[in-house]
């Protein structure tokens, strides 16, 4: 008996003319880890709605095929009672929190199905100490952080020890940490309870090595469904926007098959004499990648190693951001009309009364045009970094100074929309800016995760004066590939017009793309504070997927740059082996 | 999360809320009853003490406070509205002549201070049940409801839930609005353009949850299986809050019987203190307050 069975299911929601998965016909067997892949609005939430029952009973809609689960057909048992099979963790953890504290959350399941108190009591127990989360059960879930809301869903859907576990994007607002833990924990729970795994994930260099199969759906459905290195090859001939950086790196140093994960990358590298000296990590600021520039390449790579390196002064920097700088500070830019930079945050205290301190002491000096990443774990005080830097809230102690204004996107795009279409939230001029002339006429809410951002991102630029500073709040969370890049030459755009950046970000792939500086939060105190290679590369966990391939070496981030360094070492090779 | 974070339960370190939930609650109804029973603004007053010097114990003081500024804008009116209706007592202090349908406009001290004495009681029901909402956990409160009534028990947790989660939506969506250009439309039109984006993610919410819930299986229904849970101690501030309660109770009831406390707002403002009276306001704080002294065993 398969775990989950698929046989032609044609399902659309209700009021959409096209069909939200077509055709769709698959087979999970038991034990199984499958990951599933695609761009956003490509029906991976939809697959995972119809495998739990919410499609159709919840939301209703044109069905037609049949969908099974452990044995269960979905259209005669409704979600209650696939439930007691099925856990299901959704993206956004704080909906599926419905209790006041944790211990109730994690019964509520059992209760409901009319488990004693007995079995209650150990199911809940065992289910805590196995995810770790014993000592959370008595706070309230109204207090728990990003990561151990996370923790807490999950664990509520699996406390009942159910046979199959789906998932959609759980890491997506989770740290680097958090994400590898949570990966490592169900890889965890596949192997030592065999439970079958259906997960949805746009990060897939984080769990595509723990996948025995991936699925992969475009305009609803099924264009590939195989091993991992299989849909490795696809992605490379089909759809580029899927590949994994580690697969890119590959492709771009004429390296074949791409790789499944680090291990194995570094494995290949090996046997070709090219994994490079760990003795290069974080040496040499400026010798290796940051010299390059990489022409063509999604809007080219910034050049991240002369980020305050220069006089050991974070913010000072050369090149082009530096001549619209010192145009700014000649009255001659666009941008602010005063002499000292766009933001100053000097000894930034923010106190909770009766509470801890989530900022203490940071300093920070925002140069025109500069992109800074802002990394840490969830909890570190980034998002209260960026309202101080806003104005949304006053120091306890110390200064902000703003060179003009600072626009501040939220978390939530959907949260800026209060209109039913487009062409209200904003003059018609930022529309056209914004390049959502198109959209005018849609509603703000059915635009794609991108889309959204973009709009959200351009209503709070739009009015009178144009800010100095633009500061992001987990941009890219859930976002795609596709709109990742997007998003980043937007932002590449505003910087070559001298307009400064501060992104909070888990994602330590777009912090390389778009940033030049990165600070790294920790408990509440900028830890590091320097050119984005110098924090991302090299490390475990705030490190991208070719910086770990390479083991940091020559500071490259992106597969662009670890292909040059990849390629110039085997032309290094290739002129040893012609001496000899 | 300020305003969600106000009205919601939160375990702290204190003996009030280590107590289990039913102990707790039965405290906080005997308090509602002695504050029902007693007339004299002395026993009143003793009793507000009490609860006070509880919130301080139990580490709410902060809120309390706020709830007092919130007794003050209700207190005012009520003051006002029986000061200006109510004409009974002899002793005017203000004529303001001819009322047309509240009739003559002559002000008395009793009606003041009885109208005062309306607006303590109201105002330590107000203190008494934010303590409540405050320092007694509403799953384990309503665990109890549900062997009675599944459904009703878990709506009611879950609506408990949604205070704070719809609270902290709005004010995510309030500040974001704040990070528009000049922060944001300003105007009737644009508050209840942002009041309809509340009231749209709030059935957004809504719906998350539904389907959670669906999910959770609510629609069994929750027939309870075989067994029971092994019965949990009485811990020493169970015994604590359980005698402080009934002292509490016994106590009003005793005064009230004996007249311990008397008070006549009408005709005349009467309020004889005896050596009963003082005993009676001495100890009543130190039966609510006393359970708090104890903080062993109060870590969660």
């Amino acid at each position: 008996m398969a775990a989950i069975e698929f046989e032609r299911v044609t399902y659309r929601y209700p009021e959409r003319s096209q069909p939200a998965l077509c055709e769709v016909t698959l087979r999970v067997e038991q034990g199984e880890l499958c990951l599933l892949a695609g761009r956003s609005g490509q029906g991976k939430s939809t697959l995972i709605r119809a495998a739990c029952g919410l499609v159709p009973h919840f939301h209703g809609g044109a069905f037609a095929g049949s969908v099974s689960v452990v044995g269960l057909d979905t259209r005669e048992h409704p979600p209650a009672r696939l439930g007691a099979r099925v856990g299901v963790l959704q993206g956004d953890c704080e909906t599926q929190l419905v209790m006041s504290s944790v211990r109730a959350e994690l019964a509520l399941a059992l209760e409901c199905r009319g488990a004693g108190p007995t079995a209650v009591a150990r199911a809940v127990e065992e289910v805590a100490l196995a995810l770790g989360i014993d000592q959370l059960l008595e706070r309230s879930t109204h207090e728990l952080s990003g990561g151990e809301q996370q923790r807490v869903a999950l664990a509520a859907a699996l406390v009942g020890r159910p046979r199959v576990v789906l998932l959609d994007e759980p890491t997506s607002q989770l740290d680097p940490v958090a994400g590898d833990e949570l990966i490592g924990l169900l890889r965890r729970l596949n192997q030592e309870w065999d439970t079958t795994i259906l997960l949805s994930e746009h990060r897939l260099e984080r769990c595509l090595s723990a996948a025995d199969r991936v699925i992969a759906l475009d305009g609803g459905a099924i264009v590939h469904d195989g091993s991992p290195g299989s849909f490795l090859r696809f992605a490379a001939e089909r759809e580029p926007t899927l590949q994994t950086p580690g697969a890119k790196l590959f492709a771009l140093a004429g390296l074949a098959p791409p790789p499944v994960g680090v291990k194995q990358a570094r494995a290949r590298l090996r046997r070709e004499g090219l994994l490079l000296d760990a003795s290069d990590i974080g040496e040499k600021p400026g010798a290796a990648v940051g010299d390059r520039r990489w022409e063509g390449v999604e809007g080219g790579v910034p050049d991240r190693r002369s980020a305050g390196a220069e006089d050991g002064v974070p913010g000072r920097r050369s090149g082009a951001s530096a001549t619209s700088a010192r145009r700014l500070r000649r009255g001659g830019g666009s941008f602010g009309g005063g002499v000292g930079p766009p933001l100053a945050l000097r000894g930034l205290w923010s106190e909770i009364p009766r509470g801890p301190a989530i900022l203490r002491g940071v300093d920070l000096v925002v140069e025109p045009g500069e992109t800074i990443a802002l990394m840490g774990r969830n909890g570190a005080g980034k998002s209260t970094l960026l309202r101080h830097a806003a104005g949304l809230q006053a120091p306890t102690r110390g200064s902000v100074t703003r060179g003009g204004r600072v626009a501040l996107l939220l978390q939530n795009p959907g949260d800026y929309f209060l209109h039913e279409r487009v062409r209200d939230e904003l003059s018609p001029g930022a529309l056209e800016r914004a390049g959502l002339a198109e959209l005018a006429e849609r509603n703000p809410r059915d635009l794609s995760g991108g889309e959204r951002q973009r709009l959200a991102l351009a209503i709070v630029c739009d009015g009178g004066e144009e800010p100095v500073v633009v500061a992001l709040d987990e941009p890219t969370r859930g976002m795609d590939r596709e709109a990742k890049a997007q998003l980043a030459q937007e932002l590449r755009a505003r910087a070559e017009q001298g307009q400064a950046a501060i992104v909070a970000t888990h994602d330590p792939e777009f912090a390389a793309t778009c940033a030049r500086r990165a600070i790294l939060l920790a408990d509440g105190r900028a830890i590091a504070d320097g050119p984005t290679a110098d924090l991302l590369a090299g490390g475990w966990y705030f490190a991208t997927e070719t910086a770990r391939i390479l083991g940091g070496a020559g500071g490259a981030l992106l597969p662009q740059e670890g292909a040059e360094l990849l390629c110039a070492e085997a032309r290094a090779h290739a002129r040893q082996e012609a001496h000899a | 999360m300020a305003i969600g974070a106000t009205l919601l339960y939160r375990r702290l370190a204190s003996p009030l809320h280590a107590t289990r939930a039913s102990v707790a609650a039965g405290w906080v109804c005997a308090l509602i009853a002695a504050t029902l029973l007693s007339e004299s603004p002395l026993a009143l007053g003793a009793l507000a003490l009490g609860v006070l010097g509880a919130g301080a114990g139990a580490g709410l003081w902060r809120e309390l406070r706020r709830t007092l500024r919130t007794v003050l804008i209700v207190a005012i009116p009520i003051v006002l509205v029986n000061v200006l209706v109510y004409h009974e007592g002899l002793t005017v202090f203000a004529r303001l002549g001819d009322l047309g349908p509240f009739g003559q406009g002559d002000l008395t001290l009793e009606a003041l201070v009885y109208g005062a004495v309306i607006a303590l009681k109201v105002g330590l029901l107000m203190l008494i049940t934010t303590l409540a909402s405050l320092a007694i956990d509403p799953d384990e409160m309503l665990a109890a409801l549900r062997r009675r009534s599944f459904r009703s028990a878990l709506t009611a947790s879950l609506a408990t839930r949604m205070i704070g989660v719809l609270a902290a939506d709005s004010q995510r969506l309030a500040a974001a609005q704040r990070t528009r250009p000049g922060g944001g439309a300003t105007g009737a039109r644009a508050h209840v353009r942002l009041l309809s984006a509340i009231v749209g993610s709030s059935l957004d919410r809504s719906m998350d949850v539904a389907a959670t819930l669906e999910l959770r299986g609510f629609a069994g229904g929750g027939r309870r299986g075989g067994g029971r849970a092994p019965r949990r101690p009485f811990s020493r501030h169970d015994r604590a809050f359980a005698l402080s309660a009934a002292s509490v109770l016994a106590l009003a009831l005793l005064g009230r019987l004996a007249a311990a406390a008397p008070f006549d707002a009408y005709p005349l403002l009467e309020m004889p203190v005896s050596g009963a009276t003082l005993a009676l306001c001495l100890v009543l704080p130190a039966a609510v307050a006393l359970p708090l002294l104890d903080r062993r065993g109060v870590e969660p």
